[in-house]
């Protein structure tokens, strides 16, 4: 099971915890979590990636093991510590405001 | 016993009261959705149990709610708003042509007849159409038709915010756009075309007469004379009696004609309210006084109304969804500000209450009349 942290909003709008577990098959990239994800919490979609373009909202970020992988592409693998369950993959809402 | 239910959506939150028909003792529940921007909230006219509402932030976009228990709790339904086939684009604020992008939903204006059906007003600008209760939504393309290619963001950008329905003809409905103008279409959506004949905007235009491109703030109508429309427009307070053929000005005696919302009396057809605003640059009352206005020949002939409204140093905002009225005999009028506070009169504005000091900044107003 593949650990995500997800921001208070969208524990309040799933009715989740801090943290949930959900099942990935095969190569674990941000695409394929966000995918186990939205499919195990159906009212998550659109609010991570953009309904249109299944791109990152802008204000999202994602980092896991100390690295911020906002910015690479949704399909590069994730670190084998949040494959393995060691780690969790943190879903942010970036700073923004004053 | 009958009552209402004002529902306000804000900055941070929904917020819904509720009253007796005395309309002096409020009960206050929320928020809902805290911290999420309401843009909108609305009631089914065919059940008022069931209510829609607009949630979103910039963070985590767009989201639809529904209620099927006046508000006690909701689910979220479907918030996939897919423009229909390629969008195209719009004029930009350089003069270029720029992509059609999905930003957000203004407002939710259930059908008259069908609580599952509902039409969404959206930025970028363009309207939708649930009749499933919200699960799915599908686009009326043929609006943006209507020269998209010439409409172009406002400040408040390129907003949808007023769909009207006609009460005796299904098939007509009434859209309203920022900085884009008036639409009417005559065959549900199929077809539509713009209704702006007699519009001026002297400084906002280079063509100040055009068909498209003046910056409607609202429009409203009385259920009894659908053909009548009641107009704010950014400057210029209009009104049409042939269904937006055709406007006329009917600001008179206004301290100022600048304003967003407009509101006709829910019993007497000719009675309509707005609240005057200093100017496009100055977005406060005149003079520091919350004063609304009202009409009751139809226009031209005004009058301030100020009893229980703040009158010295009052520097907030009416946006263009926070006012709205109830059907109760002695009609009910409410409005809700910028500052967080929302006015509530029982006797058609001549007296008001505050019966709310503290909220974050209100975005809509919407009554429901419970009988």
């Amino acid at each position: 099971m593949i650990r995500v942290l997800i921001p208070h909003h969208l524990r309040t709008l799933a009715n989740t915890g801090k943290e949930v577990e959900v099942p990935v098959e095969g190569a674990v990239t941000l695409r394929t979590v966000i995918d186990a994800l939205e499919a195990r919490y159906p009212m998550l979609r659109g609010t991570i990636r953009d309904r249109a373009t299944q791109e990152r909202r802008p204000l999202i970020r994602f980092f896991a093991c100390g690295q911020d992988f906002s910015h690479t592409s949704l399909d590069t693998p994730l670190p084998d510590a949040v494959a393995s369950g060691a780690e969790s993959l943190m879903v942010v809402g970036a700073m923004a405001g004053g | 016993m009958s009552g209402v239910r004002v529902l306000v959506g804000t900055r941070k939150g929904a917020f819904i009261l509720t009253s007796d028909e005395q309309r002096k003792a409020w009960q206050v529940d929320g928020p809902h959705f805290a911290g999420w921007e309401i843009y909108h909230l609305k009631g089914s006219p065919a059940d008022p149990n069931r209510i829609y509402a607009s949630q979103s932030t910039g963070w985590f976009g767009q989201l639809i709610q529904r209620s099927d228990d006046g508000g006690q709790t909701w689910t979220p339904v479907g918030n996939e708003f897919a423009y229909d086939g390629v969008p195209g684009t719009h004029q930009w604020y350089d003069g270029t042509q720029h992509p059609w992008e999905f930003k957000r939903v203004w407002l939710l204006e259930p059908s008259l007849t069908d609580p599952d059906t509902v039409y969404a007003g959206v930025e970028d600008a363009a309207i939708f159409r649930t009749s499933d209760g919200g699960q799915t939504w599908q686009e009326l393309p043929a609006l943006r038709a209507a020269k998209g290619s010439l409409w172009a963001p406002g400040a408040g950008g390129m907003c949808l915010h007023t769909i009207l329905l006609d009460p005796t003809n299904p098939n007509r409905i009434f859209t309203a756009i920022s900085a884009a103008g008036a639409f009417r279409s005559d065959d549900g959506g199929e077809t539509w075309r713009p209704a702006t004949h007699g519009l001026k905007s002297n400084w906002e235009m280079p063509d100040p007469e055009a068909e498209v491109g003046h910056c409607v703030h609202s429009i409203a109508m009385h259920p009894a004379r659908p053909e009548v429309l009641f107009m704010q427009k950014h400057w210029d307070v209009m009104r049409s009696d042939d269904a937006g053929d055709n406007w006329r000005e009917i600001s008179g005696n206004l301290p100022s004609d600048f304003g967003f919302p407009i509101a006709v009396h829910a019993h007497e057809p000719e009675t309509i309210y707005v609240v005057p605003i200093k100017s496009d640059s100055e977005h406060y009352p005149p003079e520091g006084k919350l004063r609304v206005y009202r009409s009751r020949t139809g226009g031209d002939e005004w009058e301030a109304l100020t009893n229980g409204l703040p009158q010295e140093n009052c520097y907030v905002n009416v946006l263009r969804s926070a006012m709205a009225v109830d059907t109760l005999p002695a009609c009910g009028v409410y409005f809700g500000t910028t500052g967080g506070q929302v006015y509530a009169s029982p006797d058609s504005g001549d007296t008001w209450t505050t019966i709310m000091h503290d909220l974050p900044p209100v975005l809509s107003v919407e009554v429901q009349t419970l009988l």
